[in-house]
């Protein structure tokens, strides 16, 4: 299936730094990135969004030259990383989805070591670090050794370490599995700075909200494939046309739902759980006949809401994952907002 | 972009983290002295002998030195992804394992000199052609460093480090002409001696302390430069084979 990318309002006037051609990747009989293209532009947050297993980290992997591409074209500010992965590494900046910094290191030593691996002076790097501790919130652990840090701060500093060197670009490998509530949104507030800043972002997640928030740009990858690339806004859009509501209730009989499909025609409803509908329309949704028709049936309708459509929705539609499938990688840790 | 930042910090950070650490250099100074010790009650000749018995003794503190430390290290940094940090960097392969090894170089050169030193006090040393001797001792830390390296990149696990180059090393004890002529080796064995790279390096040092070389200098040093050429050469094609994947 060719998809096509959307060139809308985030990509104007900005030249393409990440570009990729017919990018594919085996393990064997797996065929774990199957033949993709996208492009970046310049300061441009794009996200990468799918479920585990999707092909994420391994094209970050290809990108950043942890693994070789079999089929495809990588092309990072202009300079071809097929032939040459190390030719474009000054420019990128790369946060693993595992904190892989040196556990018998300070936080502040960490830094620096990482500085100089992209040949910064003894002074630079020493201001750099101390610049960046305090900017994540870790001046007070600097001199602590790194296996003596929390999750969430071992995630800051490895995202720290990825910007030491003022990257053009940095790539970030699902940023916030896996750490508490607070740390994830200070690292996605760090994110927005960054991206604010100029830096281009590639980021892989498989949090929708996070995805929604974030980005500008999102492509959905199942299965090794991109199913669909585009902005936030018009992902959304054809969802945002459609009213959604949610009706909570108790005693509700099996067939409930198909009661009111035969009843009400011009909805849609969906049984999200035991007690939860779902009614999807394009019309304005007129509550009162539904109360009264379920309530009739013998239920009780115990609060109705409308739902605001989101890119879970499309999500869902784009590439038929369940969004129960979604929610339990969520429950992982790091997903609330 | 300067690389030499990066190959200095890299050396700088791996002394500090793993080569400097107490439990290391108790282990660069206890294991040559076990070692003299060992071999010298077991010989039963005299302080005479000690001139005979250095250069195997400074060839396996060598070995054991640097190819224990760096197939560990190496091997526990792949394992905790932070090797992966390295790969990262806009930096040469080459230029990133040199860095990577000139650490455990460095640790194999100073065990070195500890049975050296040991020996001041107990026998005389002017006969030694020190001229020859630095530039073998390097050789031996190079040779065996990027055998460890070879081993290194050869395993997933940290033990499995241990073991395989433990499969390598004891057999070279024996074999490599340390502590008796490799002529009085069995005759059907004496082919695998000149496989391995201490062979030629323990030659020079018999030639440069006691003048008991059996090969030519020259075709020890050859030999020996060849065989860390090919070692490292192998360790980098391994590396982008199984590491780069």
């Amino acid at each position: 299936m060719e998809i096509s990318e959307s060139i809308t309002s985030p990509t104007l006037n900005r030249y393409p730094l990440i570009e990729v051609s017919q990018l594919t990747k085996r393990f064997d009989t797996v065929t774990a990135v199957d033949g993709i293209n996208f492009t970046v532009f310049q300061g441009e947050l794009f996200g990468f969004l799918g479920p585990n297993g999707a092909g994420k980290t391994t094209t970050i992997n290809m990108l950043t030259g942890l693994a070789r591409p079999d089929l495809g074209t990588i092309t990072i500010g202009g300079l071809d990383c097929k032939r040459n992965p190390k030719v474009a590494q000054h420019l990128i900046g790369v946060v693993p989805d595992e904190s892989n910094l040196y556990p018998e290191l300070t936080g502040f030593d960490n830094l620096c070591f990482c500085a100089s691996l992209y040949g910064l002076p003894k002074s630079d790097r020493q201001t750099r670090a101390w610049q960046l501790l305090e900017l994540f919130d870790l001046k007070e652990a600097a001199d602590r050794k790194f296996a003596a840090y929390s999750k969430g701060m071992k995630r800051k500093l490895t995202i720290a370490a990825g910007i030491i060197h003022h990257p053009q670009i940095l790539f970030l490998d699902e940023p916030t599995t896996g750490i508490d509530v607070s740390s994830a949104r200070q690292i996605r507030r760090l994110i927005a700075e960054l991206h604010r800043a100029g830096t281009t972002i590639f980021l892989t997640t498989h949090y929708i909200e996070e995805a929604e928030r974030l980005c500008e740009r999102i492509a959905f990858i199942v299965h090794g494939r991109i199913v669909k690339i585009d902005t936030v806004a018009n992902l959304l859009q054809p969802v945002q046309e459609r009213k959604v509501m949610l009706i909570s209730l108790s005693n509700s009989s099996n067939d409930l739902c198909g009661k009111l499909s035969t009843n009400f025609p011009q909805f849609e409803f969906q049984a999200v759980s035991a007690e939860q509908i779902r009614v999807e329309s394009v019309e304005t949704i007129n509550i009162g006949p539904l109360v009264r028709f379920v309530e009739e049936q013998g239920a009780e309708v115990t609060e109705a809401r409308r739902v605001r459509p989101s890119l879970e929705e499309v999500f869902v539609r784009v590439t038929g994952i369940e969004l129960n499938l979604m929610r339990k990688e969520k429950e992982k840790g790091g997903g609330n907002l | 972009m300067k690389p030499w930042i990066a190959f200095w910090n890299i050396m700088l950070k791996d002394m500090r983290a793993y080569y400097l650490k107490p439990p290391n250099i108790s282990w660069g100074l206890i294991f040559p002295i076990a070692w003299t010790g060992m071999f010298f009650i077991r010989s039963g000749s005299g302080l005479d002998s000690i001139l005979t018995l250095l250069p195997g003794v400074i060839a396996i503190s060598i070995l054991f030195g640097t190819t224990s430390l760096l197939a560990v290290t190496v091997t526990f940094e792949k394992k905790n992804r932070s090797f992966e940090r390295l790969l990262l960097a806009p930096i040469p392969l080459e230029l990133l394992m040199l860095a990577k090894t000139s650490g455990a170089i460095l640790f194999g050169v100073v065990n070195a000199f500890v049975p050296i030193v040991l020996s001041l006090f107990l026998t005389d040393l002017s006969q030694v052609a020190w001229i020859t001797l630095f530039p073998a001792v390097l050789l031996i830390a190079i040779a065996s460093t990027f055998f460890g390296l070879f081993i290194a990149v050869s395993v997933s696990e940290v033990f499995e480090a241990q073991t395989f180059s433990n499969f390598f090393r004891f057999p070279m004890i024996f074999l490599c002409g340390l502590f008796f002529p490799i002529a009085s080796i069995p005759i059907f064995l004496r082919p695998l001696s000149y496989l391995f790279p201490l062979t030629y390096g323990a030659d020079i040092l018999h030639g440069a302390i006691h003048s008991g070389n059996s090969m030519p200098l020259w075709l020890d040093f050859v030999t020996i430069t060849g065989f860390c050429i090919i070692l490292f050469y192998i360790s980098l094609r391994n590396i982008h084979k199984r590491w780069i994947i």
